[in-house]
């Protein structure tokens, strides 16, 4: 797939390093948009399209996504020292911050306002996952298999995960390989017909 | 700190569920807080589920990736040493294979393997987000004293985030001032 690409590229380990801090610091509620404004906007080490690539390579491997973008990006600049300058970069400081608030929180969970709050922000937690999720649903909507049965498997999923408790290591080697094999056999048939 | 204290092979069943639980986590660390919800809570007993919520929550409220909440889960269940193996644990699977394939899957994006196990996925991967903001959710909504301040955050909450483009971090200083009032 030609396109053009990115005019720029990260100059050295430290520089990976502190672009990556400062896009994982700021960060609240997800990492994602803010690292499409840094890497494609403002540094221009990345064309949009190029960032979409890196971005479902990340999705397809397990482990969570911007992790996995920064592990790539740097590997591509600077083999595996670039790939740990960048996830380092991504995850020291905040992992810094949110244990000194971990600290804190055990020192002051005993105080009631501190519970209080803690709870209110739980269930504003709950809310933003929910979202995402709301979010993102209306992809299915384009999905191989079709909107009907996608959203079938979904719902499965939610209900052997949330209702039934089955552990996550049963629910992908079975929903998801037999999710996984009807799309293989919807592709194949497709190609078929062509 | 707290209230378990874990020994050495609890320490290790810990990294090895969390070796595993790193390979399962594809569409992010988030879509395996069910499975670490149900290892941790339901099953070892070693946190409670408002430890396990706010957890979540204050790394939610923390700049950086989701996937700190591993790290405090880590602090609450070993200190410093539970975070070294909770993060280890989560990361050193996930981040061997990224590394290792990201150039193989790239080269074959369009072939029909990749697709297929991109695409069988996906469905997957949002019941676990749904499963996983009700897992979070259950504690609050099912106390009978708190489920009407819980329910009207999260509807408040849904509707900010669908409707506007109002920063989460807004809403988590809402919901912090709300619970603090509310006491």
């Amino acid at each position: 797939m030609p396109h053009e690409s990115a005019s720029r590229a990260p100059r050295s380990l430290a520089e990976l390093f502190f672009v990556f801090n400062r896009l994982a610091l700021q960060g609240f509620g997800g990492v994602l948009p803010i690292a499409q404004r840094e890497l494609v906007e403002r540094e221009r080490w990345l064309t949009n399209s190029e960032f979409v690539e890196l971005l479902s390579a990340g999705q397809v491997l397990p482990g969570p996504n911007v992790v996995n973008l920064s592990l790539m990006f740097g590997d591509r600049h600077f083999g595996w020292r670039g790939a740990f300058a960048a996830m380092a970069g991504m995850l020291l400081a905040p992992l810094a911050i949110v244990i000194a608030l971990a600290a804190l929180y055990a020192q002051l969970a005993e105080l009631p306002r501190v519970a209080g709050a803690m709870r209110g922000m739980g269930a504003v937690a709950a809310g933003l996952v929910l979202a995402s999720a709301a979010k993102l649903l209306p992809t299915l909507r384009a999905h191989p298999l079709g909107p009907g049965a996608a959203a079938s498997i979904a719902l499965a999923a939610f209900v052997a995960v949330a209702v039934l408790r089955v552990p996550l290591v049963w629910m992908i080697a079975v929903l998801g390989g037999l999710s996984m094999a009807l799309v293989w056999w919807r592709l194949a048939r497709k190609q078929g017909a062509e | 700190m707290s209230a378990v204290i874990l020994g050495w092979s609890d320490l290790g069943a810990l990294f090895a569920h969390f070796l595993l639980l790193s390979l399962l986590a594809i569409g992010g660390a988030i879509a395996t807080a069910p499975d670490m919800h149900r290892y941790l809570v339901v099953e070892q007993k070693w946190l409670s589920d408002t430890q396990f919520s706010s957890s979540v929550a204050l790394a939610q409220a923390a700049p950086g990736p989701n996937l700190l909440f591993v790290a405090v889960l880590g602090w609450n269940l070993a200190g410093a040493l539970g975070v070294l193996v909770s993060m280890l644990g989560i990361l050193i699977p996930s981040t061997t294979l990224a590394l290792g394939a990201s150039r193989w899957a790239r080269e074959r994006r369009t072939t029909r393997g990749v697709r297929a196990f991109v695409a069988g996925m996906a469905p997957l991967t949002l019941g676990l987000l749904v499963a996983t903001g009700w897992l979070l959710a259950e504690p609050f909504v099912g106390d009978g004293q708190q489920r009407l301040g819980a329910l009207a955050l999260i509807a408040m909450t849904l509707f900010v985030m669908l409707k506007t483009k109002r920063s989460p971090l807004w809403l988590i200083g809402l919901g912090a001032l709300a619970g603090a009032l509310s006491v």
